[in-house]
């Protein structure tokens, strides 16, 4: 039967050896490496359940009188947008848990990929021949950021409002150039023309998923090409990679992450609300709730916005600079910009610009777990800063106090940090102990056959 | 709710001795307001023109008296008991008695309406509380209407005070019942977080899902071993 | 149900039992020992994914309850997940291969594309003429196709920046559009309001009213009668990023409290409103905007001009106004 089947299509695409050596395709085995693969099928799960939601989804700001179900709104005047996400919440049958598992899958999609992109990075894996897929990843992370703020910046809800009102401000703070940009992004000056529901709205369900998933295709296709990296165990080298073959192994283990991975997304939508949008109620432009955040990818910039002391660059009455563009646009830019030039940097600092298909612990690198470690200290001091307002509402800290000891710390943390992941990968790699393990230990492997055979442990191995 | 307004029909019915109320002041709160109300200089305000509803306020939310001059007046269980407070309401409220809302006559749509353009810049659009440079800014989870309704119309510490002129009587018992609304909202999605948004959100996109997610990343994929 | 997996099981048993199909030697997947426990593992968790997914249609066709679809549909899918770990682990060869990973380089047919490209070349004696020729022609088709995109806004009128509903004369409103009377703006109050008749939504329509005691207000030059009995109003839209303005710090006791401000909830800009909302805390770079005030015969604030300044977050020309 099943012969039949491969013989029918290979007579007739002539591709029985391709699809043979790709059921052997081998992946390297470690539980790192499957953070990508979370994210993959998060964004699986962002698209189907996206469909779903456009189904009923009226993406206009043109205002009615909301006649639905929840007492506290009704009569109250909204965009049709607005109205309509109330409706999926309210009226429509599992609307709202596929609005809600939507939702969470877009916040832990950007955690697989922020884990992800930890692993990539302090494991050496961007290095070549692997520096064209580390870009196109990071394009991906700062497209699915975008693409994260527009899907929640559709609903016309007071967070999302605000939040639009930031996204044009940061736009107006471009230098030279800002008032035109946004003027031509919102079609008017805030809160914008009729139209720009439709512009975001078209980019949120068309424009960049396709591009993200044409990312994706070409982040796996290259991928595919060079194979994947691997940590050096036994047999590993630089020209030879040991793992499990797509089949029967590794077929299994994929749909035990993607099942994995929609479970925790699923059982988050029925359990756990985010966004109740009958809960903020429209927004209006001179309307604002204390405590407002964007989701939480976007913490980062709320963070830098906040700890910028306050000025604008000015000569005369030109406002060369002003302050909403550093942290809403450079500092993001210099994130990004570090992370691009990263492969570029470290390659004309230490001169290797062999190839590499073994990846190294954070130990055997010191030198790049230690700008690793300050750089994403820097970046995660500025998302803290984010919720100092909360933190002094529930733990009593003084906001001023917490917004000057952030101003501080971005300067200080990241060296002190830096120096401290330096000297403990240095005393890791000289007693090559691992954190979580015994020093001296034994494996003991399952042969084949179904004995046992002990192996050298850990200390013999270097 | 009943019992703070049972507690005020009785202060209007029964005014306790003013006696007794001269009697508490002197020994709680002279050394801040002044031995003649009038207030100590840089120390404690004056309290010869205030609202029976001020003093109820800060009396009863246990505000006052302070620690420390200086503090910022916070929610905790009141020192007085409700006979005593009564006293030092009658003692040193003005004419101007308590306020009396009524939420059980507003309208929960249009509190709603009229919480977010008044009271959700400061205190949360679900009545979470929030936080300003030096100052916080309570939750109001626990206030009685009757404490909401003195707040608004004395404006206690650092909140600006609100007359009829702005927000009417009517439109007070509609903004009362939509907090009272707010401490237990329509959390059809699930467990709520807390109803303040993407801080908790993210942290449960990170703590729970990030977790779980990487325990099945390691039940499936292996260890390093060398 | 109980027969269904019965049935399921006896199936997949009787599976197992015609399984050596490929002869020892010469096999491509490795072998490995049956395991029926693994087997009915995952026949069982098999079996409560589908009755899982089952009741999640019983949900939908009797309560919609969200929390009772995301137990079933989600404890469905965790199933699966479970069962696929178990295949993957207990069932199915736990093997491993490797490969060779592919060349480095290809330096002849890099150098054969190389030569193929400069070969089909040769033929034109005037190169430079022509990719200047194809430059500019592509330039031109580009530039074509870029001048549309200045019709998705009034992208060079930047005067739409500055411009606000409000006039001299025209009077304050409340959010309800009932005009606001001097009188109402006492100290410690602190109202927003919109000018009559306009679209309360404009990014220049919502400004805030307070009143400060006459002898702190400390406004910038040329702003002496801007303040009728020290009412000032100011833009209600934070000149950092955008956000309404709309937290007033009001204290009660001048020595002990904080001082008398407006705040962001945003990114807590924080401005004196005495002294022409110049920023005390926070990221913004400039004062919000103050609208002039008068009051009309009949006692009610009307503007009496335009901001001082362009409305809204800083950008290139907002104090150009």
């Amino acid at each position: 039967m099943i012969r039949r089947l491969v013989r029918f299509l290979d007579e007739r695409t002539g591709q029985a050896p391709l699809v043979r050596k790709l059921l052997r395709y081998v992946f390297p085995d470690h539980w790192s490496f499957l953070l990508g693969e979370i994210a993959l099928y998060c964004f699986v799960i962002l698209v189907a359940t996206g469909i779903y939601l456009t189904l009923f989804f009226e993406p206009s700001l043109a205002q009615t009188t909301y006649r639905g179900s929840y007492e506290p709104l009704r009569g109250a005047t909204v965009s049709h947008a607005f109205r309509s996400t109330m409706d999926i919440s309210f009226q429509v049958k599992a609307g709202l848990l596929l609005r809600q598992t939507h939702h969470w899958a877009a916040d832990v999609f950007l955690v697989a990929i922020t884990l992800h992109v930890l692993r990539v990075f302090f494991t050496g894996a961007y290095r070549k021949p692997r520096d064209l897929i580390y870009y196109v990843g990071v394009a991906l992370v700062v497209l699915a950021v975008l693409e994260g703020f527009l899907g929640s910046s559709l609903v016309d809800d007071l967070m999302s409002g605000m939040g639009l009102a930031i996204a044009y401000s940061v736009a107006m703070s471009i230098p030279v150039v800002g008032g035109n940009i946004a003027l031509a992004i919102w079609g008017a000056p805030f809160p914008g023309a009729e139209e720009f529901s439709q512009r975001i709205y078209i980019l949120h369900v068309l424009l960049f998923p396709v591009t993200i998933g044409l990312l994706i295709a070409a982040h796996l296709g290259f991928l595919v090409m060079r194979h994947h990296t691997q940590f050096l165990q036994r047999r590993e080298t630089e020209q030879r990679v040991v793992g499990v073959p797509l089949w029967p192994g590794y077929v299994p283990r994929t749909l035990g992450v993607f099942f994995g991975t929609a479970a925790v997304l699923f059982l988050l939508g029925g359990l756990v609300q985010i966004n109740p949008i009958w809960e903020w109620g429209p927004f209006e432009t001179g309307l604002s709730t204390n405590g407002a955040q964007p989701d939480w990818y976007l913490g980062w910039l709320i963070g830098a916005l906040r700890v910028m002391p306050g000025f604008d660059v000015t000569i005369g009455d030109v406002t060369l600079i002003p302050n909403a563009f550093w942290g809403g646009a450079f500092f993001p830019l210099l994130v990004f910009g570090f992370l691009f030039l990263w492969p570029t940097i470290e390659r004309r600092a230490t001169g290797d610009h062999a190839w590499h298909n073994l990846l190294d612990r954070p130990r055997d690198n010191p030198w790049r777990t230690a700008v690793g470690a300050g750089f994403f200290t820097w970046v995660a001091l500025v998302f803290f800063a984010g919720s100092a307002d909360r933190v002094f509402l529930q733990v009593g800290i003084p906001y001023t106090w917490q917004i000057w000891t952030f101003r501080v710390a971005l300067f200080v943390m990241p060296l002190v940090v830096a120096r401290l992941a330096y000297v403990v990968a240095r005393e890791f790699a000289a007693s090559e102990l691992h954190p979580l393990r015994e020093p001296v230990a034994t494996v003991v492997r399952r042969t084949p056959t179904g004995g046992f055979q002990a192996e050298d442990g850990p200390s013999g191995q270097d | 709710m009943t019992a703070a307004a049972l507690l005020a029909a009785l202060v209007l019915a029964a005014p306790a001795p003013a006696s007794e109320g001269r009697a508490l002041y002197e020994e709680g709160c002279v050394e801040c307001h002044g031995l003649s109300r009038e207030g100590v200089d840089g120390i404690g305000p004056s309290l010869q023109n205030v609202s029976q509803g001020t003093v109820d306020f800060y009396l009863s939310t246990g505000r006052m008296p302070l620690d420390k001059p200086g503090n910022q007046p916070l929610r905790r269980k009141p020192i007085y008991p409700p006979e005593q407070i009564a006293a030092l309401v009658a003692y040193l409220g003005s004419d101007e008695p308590i306020p009396h809302p009524d939420p059980a006559r507003g309208d929960v749509a249009r509190g709603f309406k009229l919480y977010t353009e008044w009271c959700a810049g400061c205190h949360q659009v679900v009545a979470r509380g929030g936080a300003m440079p030096r100052a916080l800014i309570p939750p109001l989870l626990e206030a009685t209407p009757t404490q909401i309704a003195e707040a608004v119309r004395s404006g206690p510490w650092a909140m600006p005070r609100f007359d009829a002129e702005q927000l009417d009587d009517r439109q007070l018992n509609d903004v009362i019942r939509y907090i009272l609304y707010a401490r237990d909202p329509d959390d059809r999605g699930g467990w709520s977080l807390g109803n303040v948004g993407p801080i908790p959100e993210g942290m449960v996109a990170w703590l729970l899902a990030g977790i779980a997610l990487v325990l099945v990343a390691r039940v499936i994929g292996k260890r390093l071993e060398r | 149900m109980r027969r269904w997996l019965i049935a399921l099981f006896v199936y997949l048993v009787a599976k197992r039992k015609r399984q050596p199909v490929f002869d020892e030697h010469g096999r491509i997947v490795e072998p490995k020992p049956p395991s029926p426990r693994a087997e009915l593992l995952v026949v069982a968790l098999l079996g409560a994914a589908a009755a899982l997914a089952f009741a999640f249609v019983v949900v939908y066709a009797t309560n919609a309850n969200t929390q009772l679809f995301g137990l079933t549909l989600g404890g469905s899918l965790a199933c699966l997940c479970a069962a696929s770990v178990v295949t993957a682990k207990k069932l199915l060869p736990d093997e491993e291969d490797e490969e060779e990973y592919s060349a480095p380089a290809h330096p002849e047919e890099v150098e054969e594309i190389e030569r193929l490209l400069d070969e089909s070349g040769q033929t034109i004696t005037r190169s430079r003429l022509l990719k200047l020729a194809a430059g500019g022609a592509g330039a031109a088709l580009g530039a074509a196709l870029v001048v549309p995109a200045f019709s998705v806004g009034p992208v060079l009128d930047t005067d739409r920046l500055f411009r606000t509903p409000w006039r001299s004369g025209r009077r304050l409103v409340d959010a309800q559009g009932r005009p606001i009377r001097v009188d109402e703006i006492t100290e410690r109050s602190f109202v927003t309001a919109f000018p009559e008749g306009a679209d309360h939504k404009l990014i220049g329509s919502p400004v805030v009213v307070v009143r400060v005691p006459v002898k702190e207000l400390d406004l910038p030059p040329g702003r002496e009668d801007w303040a009728p009995d020290g009412r000032v109003a100011y833009s209600k839209i934070c000149t950092h990023a955008g956000c309404a303005v709309s937290l007033y710090r009001s204290p009660n006791f001048a020595p002990q409290s904080p001082k008398r401000a407006l705040v962001c909830p945003c990114h807590y800009s924080t401005f004196d409103v005495a002294r022409g909302a110049d920023v005390i805390f926070g990221p913004a770079g400039r004062p919000l905007p103050q609208l002039p005030l008068r009051v009309d015969d009949e006692g009610h604030l009307v503007a009496g001009g335009d901001f001082s300044e362009g409305v809204g977050p800083s950008w290139w020309g907002a104090r150009q106004r």
